[in-house]
């Protein structure tokens, strides 16, 4: 599965999980507008961290705090390399 | 009652500029006008010598109360909005209440004291109140502690003995993430309060781009808040529009991804962060952008502050350290020797310290305090479990986040599908608790540590 798709997945699990609803994933839209809280961003990267191995906002120096998917996919994308 | 040796919170506005304003998200106060003015309908008389507890919704009229009443009240007891409401008579019977500022939403609950007044943030011209002369106790309540929150005592001198005695510019404009009403917020309110400066009010439930729009509008210049304040505002698209000079965390461990993080965001502006607790007062600040505090902190005195390090917590005495607590049954506060121990975990690594998180294991995420018992307590309910530790996990978003290990008894490992029994452990979790203390990850292990005091074995 691509590291995308991985993600989404996640997000989707992680949402139902919390109660809440996901918006309309597009690589624009804010993190924080996804539906998921801090809270679920944090359960995220952990849950990210167990599948793929990389945790890009702790390990990477020069990683940006991630503000839309777009950004939030590729610090993963990036990370993977 | 003691005669003032300190000027109480009133003087310091006496000579306020017309431009020192205090905002929320919906009210504009002029603070100058409270020296001709009430914001409690005038009936500050009625308070004089009282036990008051200050059981506002809103931070603005906490703020414009708290004004009014140092000087006049026997004892202020400050009320943050997410106490749980069971334990306001508790609370009301331990600090002797006898008389409550509300505002409407509020008033209901107190009907049964002798006084309560309301308090708005429109300022009503009236003469002058009773003159503020006596040394009034101010009780902040502790977060964190399962039950009943502990209270804790402090005077206005103390609490302000952090604060260089400083006038800020009319646009200098103070912020902060936090609520005023826990010990973290008051001192940003009491600094711009002192200083002469504005004062953007947080508002429980504000979207963060509203909130960050807000303190665009206002012209922050000082802001400040816990490191997962910060981490939800770097993660707006709203972010860009603000730029303070001045950058503080405090309230949870910064660490340095963050510091770095909120440099390369604002890189004109100075980022520090400052160790504090409700019961210590303020420790110190470090201001060199590296995480942790420099080991020569605990050489001496230092802004009258003494550290040090007893069985890896940290002690402190000061002249801004709490008094004692309200109550004889919350145990005492100080040692022997006038120390608190805050319960804050640190290691030395070369030539600086660093926290290590809570004595007794007790998780912090994004400000929520998680005690592991709790959580263990709840999955040892499952009919497949034998034991399990509950720890922290570090966290980018949230500085820390609940991951459990679990051992499971005979029937368990008997189980076929472990994945099956773990989504059931979650399952079972998610029923009985918030959110923020569900294990985010669940692993079996064949065996916990034990210590040889029969408890298990918790790393900090």
């Amino acid at each position: 599965m691509s590291i995308r798709l991985t993600i989404m997945d996640q997000m989707a699990e992680v949402a139902r999980e919390h109660g809440k609803t996901l918006a309309p994933l597009g690589d624009d839209l804010a993190l924080l507008d996804s539906g998921l809280d801090s809270l679920g961003i944090a359960v995220l990267v952990a849950r990210l961290e167990d599948q793929l191995g990389v945790d890009p906002f702790t390990t990477s120096d020069d990683v940006q705090f991630p503000v839309t998917i777009g950004d939030f996919v590729r610090a993963y994308e990036n990370g993977a390399r | 009652m003691a005669r003032a040796e300190a000027l109480s919170l009133r003087h310091h506005i006496e000579n306020a500029s017309s431009d020192q304003l205090f905002f929320d998200r919906t009210a504009i106060v002029r603070v100058a006008d409270l020296n001709r003015g009430t914001s409690l309908n005038g009936r500050l008389a009625e308070l004089v010598g009282r036990s008051v507890l200050i059981a506002t919704t809103g931070q603005l009229t906490s703020g414009l109360a708290l004004i009014e009443l140092d000087g006049v009240a026997r004892r202020i007891t400050i009320l943050p909005p997410d106490v749980d409401p069971a334990h306001r008579g508790a609370l009301i019977a331990n600090a002797e209440v006898d008389a409550a500022v509300v505002d409407g939403d509020t008033s209901a609950y107190f009907s049964n004291l002798p006084v309560v007044v309301t308090c708005t943030p429109q300022i009503q011209p009236s003469e002058r109140g009773p003159d503020g002369n006596v040394v009034t106790e101010w009780v902040l309540l502790t977060s964190g502690t399962t039950g009943v929150p502990k209270m804790v005592v402090h005077t206005l001198a103390g609490l302000v003995t952090a604060i260089p005695p400083q006038k800020f510019s009319e646009t200098t404009v103070w912020a902060t993430f936090y609520d005023i009403r826990r010990y973290g917020g008051l001192q940003i309110f009491l600094r711009a309060v002192l200083g002469g400066a504005s004062l953007i009010l947080s508002s429980a439930g504000e979207p963060i781009a509203d909130h960050l729009s807000r303190l665009a509008r206002h012209g922050v210049t000082h802001l400040s808040g816990t490191p997962s304040h910060w981490r939800r505002a770097l993660m707006s698209p709203d972010i860009g529009k603000i730029a303070p000079g001045y950058v503080r965390l405090s309230g949870e461990i910064a660490d340095q991804a963050i510091l770095d993080h909120l440099r390369a965001a604002f890189p004109n502006s100075s980022v520090g962060h400052a160790y504090a607790s409700t019961e210590a007062g303020v420790g110190f600040a470090v201001n060199d952008g590296l995480a942790g505090f420099p080991a020569a902190y605990f050489d001496g005195v230092r802004d009258g502050v003494e550290m040090k390090v007893v069985g890896g917590s940290l002690h402190i005495r000061s002249p801004g350290t709490a008094s004692r607590y309200v109550t004889a049954q919350s145990g005492p506060l100080l040692d022997a020797d006038r120390f608190v121990d805050t319960g804050d975990v640190v290691e030395q690594r070369g030539d600086r310290y660093f926290f290590a998180g809570r004595k007794g294991g007790i998780i912090n995420i994004g400000g929520l305090k998680v005690h592991p018992e709790e959580v263990e307590a709840v999955i040892n309910r499952h009919p497949l479990v034998r034991m399990s530790l509950v720890r922290s996990r570090q966290s980018p978003i949230t500085g820390a986040i609940v991951v459990a290990e679990v051992v499971l008894n005979s029937a368990g490992r008997r189980a076929l599908q472990e994945s099956e029994v773990r989504d059931d452990i979650l399952k079972l979790c998610r029923d009985a608790l918030p959110r923020h203390k569900v294990p985010v990850s669940i692993s079996f292990v064949s065996a916990l540590a034990v210590a040889a005091t029969g408890k298990l074995a918790r790393r900090v």
